[in-house]
């Protein structure tokens, strides 16, 4: 009773918590400006569960995509058994499936198993890929103390909770075979049947190990959930919202900015009035708050797994330039926003902003608008458009772009084109065989 | 070498149609280097004779087109941008242009996909769909001109039209019938490694690093053994040229645009 009544605090207390990190990224993601993505509901639904659901944009690196593979599907197949695991704690049950499922019960179980072990061979595969083989992938500036160990933990939790799964099972396996009290014979074992030797014969200390891993790998799972908000692992949960409000259209296509065509209009047709729109807003992006809510989302969907950078034509070559980097100054600087709000109210401003405080000019500038880090993205985020947007706000602004740029604008202005050439000599081409 | 088929070029301008109260059946926006870079006149030229080839009536705007804001819209001035796409659409609008064929991925993207939301509403196709379509039909072969028979060709897929617009199939196709040998670099279609020149790179020098993008690019082009780089994309065309230059192959590695070779394969 007593356990009963520790476990329902517990995982009240998990749940409580986790909502309220949750309620409060939903909150900074709106703080940006809005973008409409409701069209296309069927589109939408059919890009989530292409990408999302079956992970088709991994495929392009057939290692990591089998690997990732397995983890994602033990993730969400042992989800079942965590559900009965719930159900007996709250209920002080023991395996509560196992009587109405009858011999489908064995097999899940069975399958579950391996399947963990699975999940505990790519975890260690995935470790050391990071740590022993030093993948350039994962390296890079943008990747300091915290990403990497960030990436490090997820690995180390998820081996301990696949671990404490087995030897729970493996206990609960050889109690079953004493006969001892309530472990009736459900399940069958076919990985922790190997580990079960290794177990003490005594039925107390049996219990023991059946209880502590029970025990171990339920807190362990509401102390993840927990731990997900404020790390990469996030993209488990966002993956999905953030592949249904994909961008649409051609990656070709930049948006035309509404706000700009009201007053083009108006210069060549005087007559014209723009739809004012309550306060004047900055063009261009200086700070988060200036970009789209569905930046933001991307920004906390993104798991830092480097594919965007590793394909950067700047990147490659040496420049400032990291895809990844935009993304995860994006989130950064979102959660200190946020963060102030929470501490100093609604207007308190820290003088700081995305640019120059976390990304530079020159890091902007040396984007060649490719798409490559869109089309590798496997969530499908895109950080050309936060770099297009910061280029808006320098240009039109400012005045800050690079001279040579400067003097590309004033040609096409005078011109007609983007170098010195007379506009009268534009057919001179046709003149010569 | 003087051609023998080199006449005086047929272009007509869209004003002289309209003049004699006729509408051509594409317009073919030349763009701007198309019309001013040395290189790229050669291609805006071989666009013409196929044109003039297959009998397809067009025309250009000639000094009514202006630059359609790609470069300013990617290096973040969307007036100048919106100035330029508005300037053009009324332009077009005039004519009642309803189909544009470019010779460049920039200007292709920019009125395909951003004119639209500016009230220009065109059918836009780049010429290596044009010359995929004109090859499906029948009405284009690869006879009469060079042989390009078991040469190594590999195609260097612009950013514009490949991971841009999907558009990778339209420029192989045009080298698929060439008998040739056509190879694929490491890096290709939707991995194809940019040439550095896009999003107004190239009117900017490169920001500091360890090697220029080109020069990256090079290793790609060298590990594939390749004789001919297709091109569809003047900026690509200067790029890779400047990559061949770099790595002194000029005597071994040609650079042409899949018009280019359409031409020369037709000996138009």
């Amino acid at each position: 009773m007593i356990a009963q009544i520790l476990f329902i605090i517990i995982l009240a207390a998990a749940v409580y918590l986790f909502s309220k990190n949750v309620v409060k990224i939903r909150r900074n993601i709106l703080l940006g400006r809005p973008a409409d993505r409701s069209d296309h509901p069927a589109l939408r639904w059919k890009t989530m569960a292409k990408i999302a659901l079956g992970q088709t944009k991994m495929i392009k690196r057939p290692l990591a995509a089998v690997m990732h593979f397995f983890i994602y599907v033990g993730f969400i197949i042992i989800n079942l058994e965590v559900l009965e695991i719930m159900i007996d704690g709250i209920f002080g049950s023991h395996r509560i499936f196992s009587k109405p499922l009858g011999g489908l019960y064995g097999l899940l179980i069975g399958g579950f198993e391996i399947l963990a072990l699975l999940v505990l061979t790519a975890c260690v595969v995935f470790l050391a890929r990071r740590n022993i083989a030093h993948l350039k992938r994962f390296n890079g500036t943008e990747m300091t103390k915290w990403p990497k160990s960030d990436a490090n933990y997820i690995l180390i939790i998820e081996i301990l909770l696949m671990t404490a799964f087995l030897t729970m099972n493996a206990a609960d396996h050889k109690l079953q075979l004493l006969n001892f009290g309530h472990y009736i014979k459900a399940g069958s074992f076919p990985v922790s049947s190997i580990i079960s030797p290794l177990l003490p014969d005594s039925t107390g200390g049996l219990e023991l190990i059946e209880r502590g891993c029970w025990w171990f790998h339920i807190i362990g799972i509401l102390a993840f959930l927990n731990y997900l908000p404020y790390s990469k692992h996030f993209h488990i949960l966002l993956a999905f919202p953030n592949t249904y409000y994909s961008n649409l259209h051609a990656k070709g296509e930049f948006t035309n900015m509404a706000s700009v065509t009201g007053e083009v209009k108006a210069m060549l047709d005087p007559s014209f009035v723009p739809e004012t729109t309550g306060e004047p807003q900055r063009f261009g992006a200086k700070d988060v708050t200036d970009l789209t809510w569905k930046n933001l989302m991307e920004a906390y969907t993104c798991t830092e797994c480097g594919r965007c950078t590793s394909v950067c034509p700047a990147n490659i070559t040496g420049k400032l330039l990291s895809p990844r980097k935009i993304m995860m100054d994006t989130r950064d600087r979102i959660t200190e926003v946020g963060n102030n709000i929470d501490k100093h109210g609604k207007d308190y401003s820290d003088d700081k902003t995305l640019l120059d405080n976390y990304i530079t000019r020159e890091e902007l500038w040396a984007c060649t608008t490719c798409n490559a880090c869109v089309d590798a993205c496997p969530v499908n985020i895109n950080p050309l458009e936060i770099i297009t947007e910061m280029r808006r706000y320098v240009v039109m602004e400012e005045s800050q772009a690079p001279a040579s740029l400067n003097n590309m604008f004033g040609n096409v202005e005078n011109n007609g084109a983007p170098w010195k050439y007379s506009p009268a000599d534009r057919l001179n081409w046709a003149k010569e065989s | 070498m003087e051609n023998p088929k080199s006449e005086i070029l047929h272009v007509p301008t869209m004003a002289e149609m309209a003049a004699e109260g006729k509408q051509p059946e594409i317009l073919f926006w030349v763009g701007c280097a198309g019309s001013f870079d040395e290189r790229a006149q050669k291609i805006t030229r071989d666009i013409c004779k196929i044109l003039n080839h297959v009998g397809i009536s067009f025309a250009v705007l000639g000094t009514e087109e202006s630059c359609t804001g790609d470069p300013a819209k990617r290096a973040g001035n969307e007036f100048l941008f919106q100035m330029q796409a508005m300037a053009n659409i009324q332009v077009l609008d005039a004519y009642e242009i309803k189909k544009i064929v470019t010779g460049c991925p920039h200007c292709f993207n920019t009125i395909k996909n951003e004119y639209p939301g500016l009230g220009g509403n065109y059918e836009v196709i780049h010429h290596s769909q044009l010359i995929q379509q004109l090859i499906d039909e029948g009405k284009l072969k690869a006879e009469g001109g060079e042989s390009f028979k078991g040469k190594k060709i590999t195609y260097h897929d612009p950013c514009y039209l490949g991971r841009g617009n999907n558009v990778y199939e339209a420029p192989r196709k045009a080298l698929e019938i060439l008998d040739a040998d056509l190879v694929e670099m490491k890096r290709c279609k939707s991995n194809g490694l940019c040439c550095g020149a896009g999003g107004a790179q190239m009117f900017k020098e490169p920001e500091k690093g360890n090697k220029d993008i080109n020069v990256e690019r090079m290793t790609d082009i060298l590990e594939s053994k390749a004789t001919v780089v297709a091109a569809a994309c003047p900026f690509c065309m200067t790029m890779l040229r400047d990559g061949v230059k770099h790595e002194n192959k000029e005597q071994e590695i040609q650079v042409l645009d899949i018009a280019e070779i359409t031409a020369r394969a037709n000996g138009l």
